[in-house]
C-alpha cells in the first residue's frame, strides 16, 4: 500500500518534471501564468498535507499493529480531547483562510482585464460554436474565421462566448482557464497572450457525437503581422452572407474558413443576458405597453 | 410495422446484437431453472414478497454487485477505447452512450443501493430494533430502485441509451439534440428509482428516530446508524429537486414545454443549477454512510473506541449543511462573476476543515490500538490516504479561478473517482466482508480477500493517477478519440492496464464469495470478528426477529460494555414477538411501475394511463387492507434461541 503510493508519487514527480511541461503548467499569457502559480502553490501545499497524513498512518500502523503488542494488552479507551481536535480543527482552517484569500484575489484578477494591460483597449472576439465548429468574428476588423483564431500579442483579448446549440466551453490552455459559452446567454472571457506561437483551443465541455474533433488552432503573432493578416483577408476572402452562416451552422465538421464581414449584423449574439440590468428595462417595457 | 420501429436501436453494433441474445438466453436461463429447481414457491414466499428489512438489504446487495459489473463493463469499454490514439474500437456515439451510462449506473443503481443495502441490514440491528418503521414501505422502496434499474439497463437493446452525459445538461438533452428515446430512459428510470430513495429516506429517519432501543440516546447511536441519520436527512431535502427537475424536464421531453430550452423563455443554466443542488448533496449522501462503516471498521480492528465521537458527529452535521451551498462549484465557468464564485470557492473549501476532522479521528482512533489487518480493515487503511488525495484535490478544484483550467478535464474525473472508489466503494467492500457473516453465518476469504483488495488499490492507483497528469495537459474529459500528437496516448495506456487490474480484482471478489460460499465452515459463532457495537449482540446470521429480547443500551458500543464491563444488555422473560406480514403488493407495485415507465418512455399513452390506474388500485387497496401483522411465540422464539446454542444474555 505504502509502496505503490510512493511509487505513485515518485511517478507523478518524474512526469511532471520529466517530459514536456504540460500545456496548464506552461503558460503563454497573464491569465495562465496565475492560474499555473496557484496549481503549483496548491500542488505543493496539497502534496504536504497528504504526506502529514501519510506519515501519521504509517506510524500508527508500525506502532500499534495486534504483532507488535503482548497478547493481553488492552487497549486504553481514549476520549475526545479539546487541545488535540482544536489543533486539528485549527489548522485546516488557516489553510483554508490562507487558499481563501489566494482564491478570491486569483477570481478577480481572471475575471478581469489582465493585470499590465488594462490602459489599453481590448481587442474584442465573438468567439460562438456552432455543431461542432467554432466561429471567430472580429467585429472591428469586420472579418470572420472558421475553426482558428488569430491573435495579436501583448493586447488584451476580450471574447464574448455563445452557442448556436448545447453549451459548450471555449478552451485556451496556456492562455487561459475556459468558460461556457450557452445560447441564451453571452459570457466574457479576458485573456491575453506574452508570447508568438501556435496553441491547441478545444471546446472542453461535452456537445455530442463530434465533441471530440471539436478544436481550433491559436496563432499569436505581433499587433503588425496582425494587422497584415487583416489587411490580407479584406482583400482575398469573400464576404460573410446570412445564406452561407446558415450552411456552416449545419452540423458537422469544417477546415479552415476566412470571410470578410460578420454575421453579428444579421444574426446577432444573444445579448439579453439574465442579470439584473435588463430586468429594469423589461419592467419600463411592461409599464409603456400599459400606458 | 411502424409501430414496432421505435424499439429498433438506432446505432447498432454487433456487440449490441450479441447482448440482446445474451439477455434473451439468460432470462431463459433463469425461468427454466427456477422451474427445474422448482424454487418459484420458495422465490415468491421468501424473497419477491418479503418485508424483512435483512433480506430486503441483501436483495439491494444483489442489484448493487450486479450493476457494479455493468457499469464496470463500461468503464473498461471506455479505458479500452482510449488506451491508444485514433482508436477505432468505438465509434463516437457507442462511446457517449457508455460513459453516460456507466456514470448513471454508478451512481443512483450501484452506489445507492450499495449504501441501502447496509442502512437496511445494519441499521435496525445497531438500534435493537424488529425492523424498520414502515416494513411494506420498505419492499416498495426496493421493487421501485429494481424497477428503475432495469428500465435504464434495457435502454441499450430496446430504443437507445442516453448519450447525453449522466449530467445530461440541456440543451443538448433536449429533443432538438437527442432525438432517441434514450434520454427519456434516463429522466423516468432516475425518476422511479429516485422515489424510492426518497422513501427509504423517511422510513430510516422514522426508524431511527423512534424504535431505538431503551437507553439509546441519540448521541449513543452506533456511528453507523448516526450516518446513516444524517444522510438520510440529506435525501429527505436533496430528492424532491431531482424528483421536479426531472418531471420538468420530462415535460419539456414529451410535451414540449420550455423549461430548459434555449428559446421561448426557457433556460438551460436552470437545469444544470437544479441538478447540482440534488447532485452534489447525493455526493455525500454517498460518503456519510461509508465514513460510518468506517468508522466501525476502524474502531473494530484497532480494538478501541472511535475517538471524538462527538466531533465525528458535528462534523457529519457541518457537511450536511455545507453540502447545499456549495453546487456552483460544479460550473464556476458558467460565467456568473467573481463575487458568485468567491462566496461558493470558500464554502467548498469549507468542506475540506470537517473531513480532515473525521480523516484525524480515525487516525487517532488507532493511537493505542492493536491493530488488526484484516480484509475490512485493509479497505480502511487504503481509503484514509487515497481519500486524502482526492480530497485535496478537491480544494485544488475548489479554487475558482485555478478550477477554470481543471474544469471537465481527465483532472476532474481523476479526483471524483479519487473520492467516490476509495471512499465508497472501498467502504461497501469492507462492509460486505464485515457483514458477511452477519448476513450469511460465515466468513468470506481472508486470503482471496486480500489479493482482491491488493488488486483493486494498486489497479485504481495506475488507472487514476495518470488522469491528473493528462488533465493538467489538456485531454478534455468525454473524448472518445484524440491523435497521437497530443502525447496522451502512454498515459492513457497505462490506465488501460490499471482498470484491468481493477476488474481482475472484481472477478478475484466475486472468487472469492463462491469459494467461501463452498469452502468456508459454518456455524461461525456470534463473535467472528471481536467487535463493539449492539449488531453483533445477536447470532448469526440473524434470525427473523433480530433480538429475542429487547437490548438495555448504555453507550454507543453496548456489547463492547457488555463483554468486558458486565453491562446487562437483556433483561427478562423472552415473550412473544409482534412482526410485520409479507406482502405481494411491493412487487406488484414495480411491475406496474415499470411498466407505466416503459411506457412512458415511448410515449404510449394508453398504457401509461392503465399502469398509474393500477399504481392507484394498489394504493387504495393498502388503504383500506386490515394487517395487523403476526405474532411469533414465545416458545418458537425460545426454539430458534436454542439451534444458535442458546439465548443471549
Amino acid at each position: 500500500m505504502k509502496r505503490t503510493l510512493l511509487l505513485s508519487f515518485m511517478m507523478l514527480a518524474v512526469f511532471l518534471a520529466g517530459c514536456e511541461p504540460l500545456l496548464v503548467l506552461d503558460p503563454k499569457g497573464p491569465q495562465a501564468a496565475r492560474q499555473a502559480s496557484d496549481t503549483w502553490l496548491l500542488i505543493v501545499l496539497m502534496s504536504g498535507i497528504v504526506i502529514i497524513v501519510l506519515v501519521l498512518l504509517i506510524y500508527m500502523l508500525v506502532k500499534f499493529r495486534a504483532s507488535k503488542q503482548p497478547e493481553d494488552y488492552e487497549p486504553p479507551h481514549i476520549e475526545g480531547s479539546p487541545v488535540v481536535e482544536g489543533i486539528f480543527i485549527g489548522i485546516p482552517i488557516i489553510i483554508v483562510t490562507f487558499l481563501s484569500f489566494v482564491s478570491v484575489k486569483s477570481n478577480y484578477i481572471v475575471e478581469n482585464t489582465p493585470e499590465g494591460y488594462v490602459d489599453q483597449e481590448p481587442l474584442v472576439i465573438y468567439a460562438s460554436s456552432s455543431n461542432w465548429k467554432w466561429h471567430f468574428s472580429y467585429p472591428e476588423e469586420n472579418i470572420e474565421t472558421v475553426n482558428y483564431l488569430y491573435i495579436p500579442t501583448d493586447r488584451a483579448l476580450e471574447f464574448k462566448l455563445y452557442s448556436y446549440g448545447p453549451i459548450t466551453s471555449f478552451w485556451i490552455p496556456q492562455l487561459g482557464g475556459q468558460k461556457y459559452a450557452m445560447a441564451d446567454m453571452v459570457t466574457t472571457l479576458h485573456l491575453a497572450a506574452d508570447m508568438p506561437g501556435e496553441y491547441m483551443g478545444r471546446n472542453a465541455n461535452f456537445s455530442g457525437k463530434g465533441f471530440a474533433e471539436n478544436t481550433f488552432q491559436v496563432t499569436a503573432m505581433s499587433q503588425t503581422q496582425f494587422d497584415e493578416w487583416v489587411q490580407e483577408v479584406h482583400e482575398t476572402a469573400e464576404p460573410l452572407t446570412e445564406e452561407t452562416f446558415e450552411q456552416l451552422l449545419e452540423p458537422g465538421h469544417l477546415g479552415r474558413m476566412t470571410f470578410t464581414g460578420t454575421h453579428l449584423g444579421f444574426n446577432p449574439p444573444p445579448e439579453h443576458d439574465h442579470g439584473a440590468e435588463t430586468v429594469h428595462d423589461e419592467h419600463a417595457d411592461h409599464a409603456a405597453e400599459q400606458h | 410495422m411502424e409501430f414496432f420501429e421505435r424499439f429498433a436501436v438506432p446505432h447498432p453494433s454487433p456487440a449490441i446484437y450479441a447482448s440482446m441474445v445474451a439477455i434473451v438466453l439468460v432470462s431463459i436461463a433463469i425461468v427454466v431453472g427456477i422451474t427445474y429447481f422448482k424454487k418459484w414457491g420458495y422465490l415468491w414466499r421468501e424473497w419477491l414478497t418479503t418485508v424483512d428489512h435483512k433480506k430486503i438489504g441483501i436483495m439491494y446487495l444483489i442489484s448493487a454487485l450486479l450493476m457494479l459489473f455493468r457499469g464496470g463493463a463500461d468503464a473498461i469499454m471506455m479505458r479500452a477505447q482510449l488506451a491508444k490514439p485514433e482508436n477505432t474500437l468505438l465509434d463516437a456515439q457507442h462511446y457517449n452512450e457508455i460513459f453516460t451510462t456507466h456514470g448513471v449506473v454508478m451512481i443512483i443503481f450501484m452506489a445507492m443501493p450499495f449504501i441501502f443495502a447496509f442502512m437496511n441490514i445494519v441499521v435496525p440491528l445497531q438500534i435493537g430494533a424488529r425492523d424498520v418503521a414502515f416494513p411494506r414501505l420498505n419492499a416498495i422502496s426496493f421493487w421501485l430502485f429494481f424497477a428503475g434499474a432495469m428500465l435504464f439497463n434495457i435502454s441499450f437493446v430496446v430504443g437507445g441509451s442516453p448519450d447525453a452525459g449522466w449530467t445530461s445538461y440541456f440543451p443538448l438533452a433536449g429533443t432538438d439534440f437527442s432525438q432517441s428515446v434514450g434520454t427519456n430512459y434516463y429522466m423516468i428510470a432516475i425518476q422511479i428509482s429516485g422515489i424510492g430513495s426518497l422513501m427509504t429516506g423517511i422510513n430510516m429517519i422514522t426508524t431511527i428516530l423512534n424504535m431505538r432501543a431503551p437507553g439509546m440516546t441519540l448521541m449513543k447511536m452506533p456511528m453507523f446508524t448516526c450516518s446513516s441519520f444524517i444522510s438520510c436527512i440529506i435525501i429527505l431535502f436533496a430528492f424532491p429537486v431531482l424528483t421536479i427537475a426531472l418531471i420538468m424536464c420530462t415535460t419539456d421531453r414529451l410535451f414540449a414545454t420550455n423549461f430548459f430550452t434555449s428559446t421561448d423563455g426557457g433556460m438551460d443554466m436552470l437545469w444544470a443549477n437544479l441538478f447540482w443542488i440534488w447532485g452534489h448533496p447525493e455526493v455525500y449522501i454517498l460518503i456519510l454512510p461509508a465514513f460510518g462503516i468506517y468508522s466501525e471498521v476502524i474502531s473494530t480492528f484497532s480494538q478501541r473506541n472511535l475517538y471524538g465521537y462527538k466531533s465525528m458527529v458535528g462534523s457529519m452535521v457541518i457537511i450536511s449543511l455545507l453540502s447545499f451551498f456549495v453546487w456552483t462549484h460544479h460550473f464556476f465557468t458558467m460565467g456568473q462573476g467573481a463575487l458568485t464564485n468567491s462566496i461558493f470557492s470558500i464554502t467548498t473549501m469549507a468542506i475540506a476543515v470537517p473531513t480532515g476532522v473525521k480523516i484525524f479521528n480515525w487516525l487517532l482512533t488507532m493511537y493505542k490500538g492493536k491493530i488488526r489487518f484484516t480484509v475490512p480493515m485493509l479497505y480502511a487503511v487504503g481509503f484514509i490516504p487515497l481519500f486524502t488525495v482526492g480530497g485535496v484535490t478537491g480544494v485544488m478544484l475548489a479554487m475558482s479561478a485555478a478550477d477554470y483550467q481543471y474544469h471537465n478535464t481527465m483532472f476532474l474525473v481523476a479526483h471524483f473517482h479519487n473520492t467516490i472508489i476509495p471512499g465508497v466503494v472501498f467502504a461497501m467492500l469492507a462492509g460486505l466482508t464485515y457483514y458477511w457473516p452477519k448476513m450469511f453465518g460465515f466468513m468470506l476469504n481472508e486470503r482471496i480477500g486480500k489479493w482482491g483488495f491488493w488488486f483493486l488499490t494498486i489497479g485504481f492507483c495506475l488507472a487514476f493517477f495518470p488522469m491528473y497528469i493528462t488533465g493538467l495537459d489538456g485531454q478534455a474529459r468525454r473524448m472518445y478519440t484524440y491523435s497521437e500528437s497530443t502525447g496522451f496516448g502512454p498515459l492513457n495506456m497505462l490506465s488501460f492496464i490499471g482498470a484491468g487490474l481493477m476488474a481482475i480484482a472484481f472477478i478475484i471478489i466475486v472468487y472469492n464469495v463462491l469459494y467461501s460460499i463452498k469452502n468456508s465452515p459454518r456455524n461461525v459463532g456470534d463473535e467472528p470478528w471481536n467487535a463493539r457495537s449492539l449488531e453483533w449482540a445477536t447470532h448469526n446470521p440473524v434470525p427473523e426477529y433480530n433480538f429475542a429480547r429487547t437490548p438495555h443500551v448504555a453507550s454507543s458500543e453496548a456489547f463492547w460494555d457488555a463483554k468486558k464491563k458486565g453491562h446487562e444488555l437483556f433483561k427478562g422473560e423472552i415473550e412473544k414477538i409482534h412482526m410485520p406480514n409479507n406482502s405481494g403488493v411491493p412487487f406488484i407495485m414495480g411491475i406496474i411501475f415499470f411498466i407505466c415507465g416503459f411506457s412512458f418512455v415511448f410515449a404510449l399513452w394508453i398504457p401509461v394511463v392503465v399502469s398509474l390506474i393500477g399504481i392507484f388500485a394498489c394504493m387504495t387497496l393498502r388503504s383500506f387492507e386490515k394487517d395487523d401483522g403476526r405474532y411469533i411465540s414465545a416458545d418458537e422464539v425460545k426454539a430458534t434461541e436454542a439451534k444458535f446454542g442458546g439465548a443471549k444474555s
